[in-house]
């Protein structure tokens, strides 16, 4: 089954994902995925576990590089270069593309250091610019108001649903184009799921984002495009109010409808 | 005797054996600590720590240049031991999850913690004292250090694998260099961990006797230059127990109960510091 | 689909450049210090051959087994060394594996919850107690109760035995291999203990319910249940233990008598290699007796190594164990 393609000209595609396979050792994890994401958009990945939408997540910023034995073949095109390519150099790749992962994940240090430690590594910034790029990515990211009078404790000091927000914030803090959010809230409480949730509706202006979350339903209240994927496969892709409400496939059908997954 | 009330008589019996097994175990801990105690405070005088050791037959002294001298040592010891066996676990965490020299280093490594420390001052004696012209403290700084180096590669390297894998990938995942997520991130994370290591470490060489008789040495007086032999605790303890000479022996009780307190001392802040931090 | 990169790429790929030299000095770095560890073992059996030479070449592989010891003459054999070393170790062995077993039991099951921890502590910490405390105590307090109360008790009661009672032959003075056997058993109790205790910890809880649910007493889960499940990890353990006792100095040399010869009797002085070491090796002459004195360290280095090599391995078997 050839994998569909999403093409629309209204949005300009910032990654553009063409004949993705990837191995675990033997194991093929992605069979042939080709897809747009498309700028200032955010994109969801559901399927049920194990369908490779975390894996498919993880090669926009070459992950799986730190794990002997796992390696993708094709192409990921991100201004026009091939992500996958050898000489590409993975730093710089995840610099420009973030990514925030399913539990809350604060460096040891304190909160204003998680934020300036991304944005030293690029940029040398006089004192009083990186206050402010600190002050702005807090800001960016709502919880500049919880966190301003305590810029010096420890980022672990701070609850869950406060720390996943730190790591957006610290994600943005290097400009990246794109940010990846792999089950941001699976970890979170109703109330700070909802935080996170506008949060991301805000951040699409600026950026893309591509989202990976079991939760059917947050897939529908926050993407613009959504991508079904089943055992390795990208089964269906389409603007979300047409998948959810009238899909294509019948295996679509069955997992939005609670049959299987 | 039925079946039924022999295996109840079976099960009684090895509970009791159980418990006298655990009550000899802390009574021999009790009548240790206590003789050493006994012994040892009546040692303990401003002399003791003021006074270099005597002469034989002659009387008083103290352990002043011994004290100095085996911090000296084991301060060396700590300068050493630490870096390198940071730097080492590192590796056999980052880059050693797969290849056979790390397999080889960490199996060393294990053999190392338990091999007899008499024979790494033999080696130590042939490496540097018998190549470099004679004993000194820099010798017996080597000894130790080969002995605290593999305590400080295993809790590093274990340490190190606990830090969470998400932890990790999201310090990769801002860009940041390998060096950085090692050093500014994960080791940062199992900080309290490595610095029990350390501390562990430490308290294992500050009673090692035998690497130090054939490195170190002795000396009768205060030195404090480490090219020279210098005089440390557990070797003075050593020859001043075994000497005919009451104040000799009775200064060796006081410098075992010096390097107990030590020991046991750093053993439990070690402890103690670990669970803080990895409770909060 | 924008082809032009954007220009801060330039400072960007500048930094990632010295990202790339960073990360492979960090690498290299790393290795060095790795390989250090790695030499020095090498280096350790190296050196100890190389200085040994002069001695092997003189007597051969008969200086394993021949029992002499005399500096004056120049003629050295390591079996009196390698017999107070074994036999002390093998007594300590005796002593120890019951009653770290019973420490364990204890420990893991019938010990009230809210001791576990400080009795575990405690017998973490008497780990922890320098050797030469040891050596001292058992010179200056266990010798001399030893030869008061328990060498002759010991001799009236096995004295007359056929066999056993050549063991406990001799005038009962206190120092001799018996009573270092004794110290160093008190000395590894708390590495076989803590290695027992961790394994037993191992047994998946299912298991031990199970046979508890089919009525089994405590001490029969244990001796069924657990032991048999830990079997491996447990003889790793004792291996621990006994490469300890192999290579103790301080805890030996205070108490083993330093007499450079082989007596039937436990209650005789003897010599360990460790000790024989510690005593002669300051004031040895260079030339054979030195020579002599690296092979001794060569022969313990040899057996602790096959000892720690093979406990290493149960241990860890014993371990991964938990995962299957």
């Amino acid at each position: 089954m050839p994998a569909p393609t999403y093409h629309d000209d209204e949005d300009e595609a910032v990654l553009a994902i063409r004949d993705l396979n990837f191995f675990y050792g033997d194991f093929r994890g992605l069979k042939s995925v080709s897809l747009d994401i498309a700028k200032n958009r955010v994109t969801a990945f559901i399927g049920p576990s194990g369908c490779g939408k975390s894996t498919l997540l993880r090669t926009f910023n070459r992950m799986y590089d730190l794990y002997p034995g796992q390696r993708a073949e094709g192409r990921i095109l991100f201004h026009g270069r091939n992500l996958l390519e050898k000489k590409q150099d993975v730093n710089l790749v995840r610099a420009k593309i973030g990514m925030v992962f399913q539990k809350p994940t604060p460096f040891p240090m304190t909160i204003y250091e998680n934020i300036a430690f991304g944005v030293r590594l690029y940029e040398r910034l006089p004192k009083s610019e990186m206050d402010d790029r600190v002050e702005w990515a807090l800001r960016k990211a709502a919880i500049w108001e919880e966190t301003k009078d305590k810029l010096q404790q420890s980022g672990l000091s701070l609850s869950g649903g406060q720390q996943q927000r730190l790591c957006i914030a610290r994600t943005i803090a290097v400009k990246p184009e794109v940010v990846l959010l792999d089950e941001p809230t699976s970890a979170l409480d109703p109330i700070s799921t909802a935080k996170i949730e506008e949060l991301i509706n805000e951040l699409k202006s600026d950026y893309t984002i591509a989202i990976v979350t079991h939760n059917m339903q947050q897939a529908a209240r926050i993407s613009d495009f959504t991508a079904f994927m089943y055992l390795g496969e990208l089964v269906e892709f389409g603007k979300t109010d047409s998948l959810f409400v009238k899909p294509q496939k019948q295996q679509t059908e069955d997992y939005i409808t609670g049959r299987f997954g | 005797m039925n079946l039924y009330s022999r295996r109840i008589w079976t099960n009684r019996m090895g509970i009791a054996l159980s418990m006298l097994a655990m009550a000899f175990g802390l009574a021999a801990l009790m009548w240790i600590l206590w003789t050493l105690f006994y012994n040892g405070f009546s040692a303990l005088s401003w002399e003791f720590f003021t006074q270099d050791t005597p002469a034989p037959g002659s009387e008083g002294g103290g352990l002043r240049n011994a004290i100095v001298g085996s911090l000296l040592i084991v301060g060396v010891t700590t300068l050493v031991s630490t870096p390198v066996g940071i730097l080492a676990g590192i590796y056999l965490a980052e880059f050693g999850t797969t290849s056979k020299f790390a397999a080889a280093t960490r199996f060393v490594t294990d053999i190392m913690l338990s091999a007899p420390s008499i024979v790494i001052g033999l080696f130590v004696y042939a490496l540097a004292v018998a190549t470099l012209g004679g004993f000194s403290g820099w010798a017996g700084s080597l000894a130790l250090s080969l002995i605290a180096i593999p305590v400080v590669v295993r809790t590093t390297e274990n340490m190190l694998r606990l830090v969470p894998t998400s932890l990790r990938e999201a310090a990769f995942a801002v860009g940041a260099p390998r060096w950085r997520v090692s050093l500014n991130v994960t080791l940062r994370a199992v900080k309290a961990g490595v610095v029990t290591g350390i501390l562990l470490a430490i308290a294992r060489v500050t009673g090692e006797t035998a690497p130090l008789l054939f490195t170190a040495l002795n000396n009768q007086f205060y030195s404090a230059d480490m090219s020279q032999p210098m005089g440390n605790l557990p070797v003075v303890i050593f020859q001043f127990a075994m000497s005919p000479y009451d104040n000799w022996v009775s200064l060796a009780w006081g410098g075992a109960l010096l390097i107990a307190l030590l020991v046991l001392g750093i053993n439990i802040v070690a402890r103690v510091l670990f669970r803080k931090k990895t409770q909060a | 689909m924008s082809e032009t990169a954007p220009a801060e790429d330039d400072i960007h790929a500048r930094q990632v450049r010295k990202f790339k030299v960073q990360d492979m000095l960090f690498h290299q770095i790393t290795l060095v210090f790795a390989f250090i560890v790695l030499a020095a073992l090498a280096g350790i059996l190296i050196s100890l051959a190389v200085e040994a030479m002069p001695v092997l070449k003189q007597f051969g592989a008969s200086f394993l087994w021949t029992n002499v010891w005399n500096v004056p003459e120049d003629q050295y054999g390591a079996l009196a060394a390698i017999y107070g070393t074994v036999v002390s170790s093998v007594i300590a062995l005796l002593i120890a594996v019951p009653v770290s077993f019973g420490i364990a039991l204890f420990l893991t099951e019938t010990c009230p919850v809210w001791l576990r921890r400080p009795l575990g502590t405690a017998v973490e910490l008497l780990a922890g107690v320098p050797s030469i405390i040891y050596g001292i105590w058992g010179l200056f307090v266990f010798a001399p109760l030893f030869s008061a109360h328990v060498q002759p008790a010991l001799q009236a009661l096995l004295g007359d035995v056929p066999v056993v009672g050549g063991w406990f032959e001799g005038p009962p003075i206190g120092i001799g291999i018996l009573t270092a056997g004794i110290v160093l058993s008190l000395m590894v109790i708390p590495f076989i203990a803590s290695v027992m205790r961790d394994v037993f910890e191992t047994v998946p809880p299912p298991l031990k319910e199970s046979a508890y649910g089919i009525g089994c007493t405590t001490w029969e889960v244990v001796t069924r249940i657990v032991l048999p499940y830990t079997r491996v990890g447990v003889i790793g353990g004792i291996m621990l233990g006994l490469g300890r006792a192999l290579g103790e100095t301080m805890a030996v040399t205070f108490v083993i008598g330093n007499a450079n010869r082989i007596v039937g009797s436990l209650f005789a002085p003897g010599t360990s290699i460790a000790s024989t070491l510690a005593n002669e090796f300051g004031e040895a002459d260079p030339g054979l007796h030195i020579s002599a004195l690296f092979a001794l360290g060569l022969v313990l280095f040899i057996i602790t190594f096959i000892v720690l090599a093979l406990s290493q391995w149960m241990i860890r078997r014993g371990v991964a164990k938990q995962g299957t």
